[in-house]
């Protein structure tokens, strides 16, 4: 009796076994790997998983007979977690393709899994312009935005109106430093100059003496090089301790998630440099109109990306005819991106996807005229304007 | 602009205010920490996940409740100085013969556990309490505009410092305690239940943390970590100040409030360590603390 037991349990454990491991070769799987919890849990967050799912729904839920899934985990904005958790996933369970959440300290630790692994990887709602520059693979792609075209959106729309002294608050890694120095680069080169910059830690909540620094300093603008809950906080604290009276704030990156939580009243006039705004065109607003459907809020531009990214990234399996990293990466590198999200975007050498950028102002309470209705276009940027014509040359890929 | 150590005036007046400000929430941290340190001879590491507690309390209040901010700062440290003294029957009693290593341990994984549940439930990030509206806006001094919300929150905080002071050592109540924690059996055999304000002295200690919560609720976000980066600094004060010594407590709050502000103009990459230097220099020099008993 024993030994029968023993047999069929045997062959049951080896039924299962096998029907696991087709199971992994059945599916596309796709991951993201975001912050889900802290200072930029609003930026894509949930609503990422939920853009990248709707990408899935729109081509069916299949591809080459494959079922398309979505993993997604909390980074907690710690790089080692991001890396571990990738090449977990590689490993165990046949991940195809990774979308980055937000932080450039992370997706940087991630893009090194991403050679190791071979597994082509969306950083998107990172900025750090090393993702192509330094930190650049053969397998990343850099797809919404990064530093370089928010300094040159925002950072010399502010000079040429007169902005010309500068002092940064600072996120305290790899991003805030990589927004300074993109920033700053933009204002002396048209004339401009930097008087001071200060280093807060992420997730700083009081910003108020960081804040007494910039004022001492005399300048005019109060260049906020972070993101997420921090630039609302520094914002808040800014109008708070009367700053925002002697001194122009220019947020060198701001999502309209952001913009929601300060409100018009306290965000009105600020610039900023987007890569997509929900009120764009007839295209925008229906992707706009089912995400707010199942979110409840209008997307950011990350979340639009994350949308875009997957449904791309799909495109190119179904017509390379399979997941082959390599395969795919070349059919990403060759062909024109149009989508909601952009018109005739492409993936340069680099790894950078170049496309049109968006400077806006956001509207006073009286100029705005439904729920959500928060920017104004006040210059559209060629990708090329927005991130220059050639390749990063600190990329080993940029020199072939 | 008149400029001191080559930094301008204004810049120094401001970061003093604001030194200022952090200074007494340090002052009212330090305070509870000192009262039950001074008459139970625990050291209450979970003092930060109180204030915590406190801040959490308001913030649930305003949220699922309905509780305004001015009913939050009675009700919120009325609520945690209860959950103060149901720990300080169920566990802590049993300690008070022990060495105080067992009660700053129990202490310790109490406050564990209390952020970790908070972060359970609430997430690790933030959650925004508004600044009620009658504290809005700010006054000009010049060289740095203050919101009317911080100044609140110092005269608020000063005034409780105050009270307990007083309190301990100027009432009737407060000799008591002060005799009980000398000799518990003589007082007791007066006919008078110690072991009844031992467990009000906890409790109140911890409803003082509380109330500081509260207080820094608008300020700060609220967050299941604000504690915990907070009571390491606040314990260094308390060390400084002498351990129980309530005065002590209260002026080096505030003095060393002052001296991380002037320190973040002087050499701002110092202003997290300054605290801890003083407290280096203090012990060599005097290692009962400024204003500690031999």
């Amino acid at each position: 009796m024993l030994k029968t037991m023993t047999v069929a349990l045997g062959a049951f454990l080896s039924l299962y076994a096998c029907s696991q491991a087709a199971a992994a070769g059945d599916q596309i799987v796709i991951g993201d790997i975001d912050d889900l919890s802290g200072v930029y849990a609003d930026v894509q967050g949930q609503g990422g998983v939920e853009a990248a799912n709707m990408a899935i729904a729109d081509l069916g839920g299949t591809i080459l007979g494959k079922k398309v899934i979505v993993l997604s985990v909390d980074h907690q904005n710690k790089p080692d977690i991001g890396a571990s958790k990738f090449r977990e996933w590689a490993d165990q369970n046949g991940l195809n393709m990774l979308l980055g959440g937000s932080n450039t300290g992370v997706s940087i630790a991630m893009a090194k899994v991403a050679v190791a692994k071979k597994v082509p990887f969306f950083a998107i709602g990172a900025g750090g312009a090393s993702l192509t520059g330094a930190d650049c693979t053969p397998y990343s792609i850099h797809y919404a935005y990064d530093t370089t075209a928010l300094g040159n959106g925002t950072a010399s729309a502010i000079v040429k109106q007169g902005g010309k002294t500068w002092f940064f608050v600072t996120a305290d890694y790899a991003f805030g430093t990589q927004l300074q120095e993109a920033a700053a680069r933009v204002v002396t080169a048209n004339g401009g100059k930097v008087l001071g910059a200060v280093r807060a830690p992420l997730g700083t909540t009081d910003y108020s003496s960081f804040l007494l620094q910039a004022q001492a300093s005399g300048a005019q603008v109060l260049g906020l090089a972070n993101a997420g809950t921090d630039f609302s906080n520094s914002l808040k604290g800014a109008n708070e301790f009367g700053i925002t009276k002697t001194m122009k704030p220019a947020a060198l990156l701001a999502f309209i998630s952001d913009i929601h939580s300060l409100t018009l009243q306290t965000a009105q006039g600020l610039y900023l440099t987007t890569a997509w705004y929900w009120d764009l065109n007839d295209e925008t607003r229906a992707f706009a109109k089912r995400f707010f459907a199942k979110m409840h809020r209008e997307p950011t531009m990350t979340q639009a990306a994350y949308y875009s990214a997957t449904l791309q990234y799909l495109k190119a399996v179904k017509t390379v005819g399979s997941t082959d990293p390599d395969l795919v990466m070349a059919e990403l590198k060759r062909a024109k991106i149009n989508d909601m999200f952009t018109k005739n975007g492409y993936i340069r050498a680099d790894g950078l996807m170049v496309h049109t950028m968006y400077v806006m102002q956001v509207k006073t309470p009286a100029e705005s005229k439904y729920p959500w209705d928060y920017y104004k276009v006040i210059k559209v940027m060629s990708g090329e304007e927005a991130d220059g014509s050639q390749p990063d040359p600190a990329c080993s890929l940029s020199k072939k | 602009m008149t400029v001191v150590f080559g930094v301008p005036l204004p810049a120094i007046l401001g970061q003093l205010m604001l030194g200022l400000v952090n200074g007494s929430f340090y002052a009212l941290l330090s305070l509870g920490l000192a009262v039950i340190f001074g008459l139970l001879g625990v050291v209450n590491f979970a003092h930060g996940a109180f204030y915590m507690l406190g801040a959490f309390a308001a913030y649930i209040g305003l949220q699922f409740l309905g509780v305004n901010y001015w009913c939050a700062l009675l009700l919120a440290p009325l609520a945690v100085g209860l959950l103060g003294i149901v720990i300080e029957r169920l566990f802590l009693r049993h300690l008070y013969q022990l060495d105080p290593l067992y009660g700053l341990l129990l202490t310790f994984g109490i406050a564990l556990i209390a952020e970790g549940t908070m972060r359970g439930i609430f997430g690790a990030s933030g959650k925004s309490y508004p600044v009620p509206e009658s504290l809005q806006g700010g006054f000009n001094l010049g060289f740095m505009v203050l919101p009317i919300y911080r100044a609140w929150a110092v005269f608020a905080s000063l005034t409780v410092c105050g009270l307990t002071w007083f309190l301990i050592e100027r009432t009737r109540l407060g000799a008591m305690l002060r005799a009980a924690t000398e000799n518990a059996r003589l007082v007791q055999a007066f006919g008078i239940n110690v072991p009844l304000m031992v467990m009000t002295t906890y409790g109140a200690g911890v409803a003082l943390a509380a109330l500081a919560g509260v207080l820094a609720a608008p300020v700060t976000q609220v967050s299941p970590l604000m504690g915990s980066s907070l009571v390491i600094v606040v314990f260094a004060v308390v060390v400084i100040g002498g351990m129980g010594s309530i005065i002590g407590a209260i002026v080096s709050g505030l003095v060393l409030g002052m001296i991380e502000g002037l320190t973040k103009v002087i050499y701002p990459e110092a202003s997290n360590i300054v605290v801890f230097v003083i407290m280096a220099v203090v012990l060599i020099w005097r290692p009962t603390g400024l204003f500690g008993r031999e």
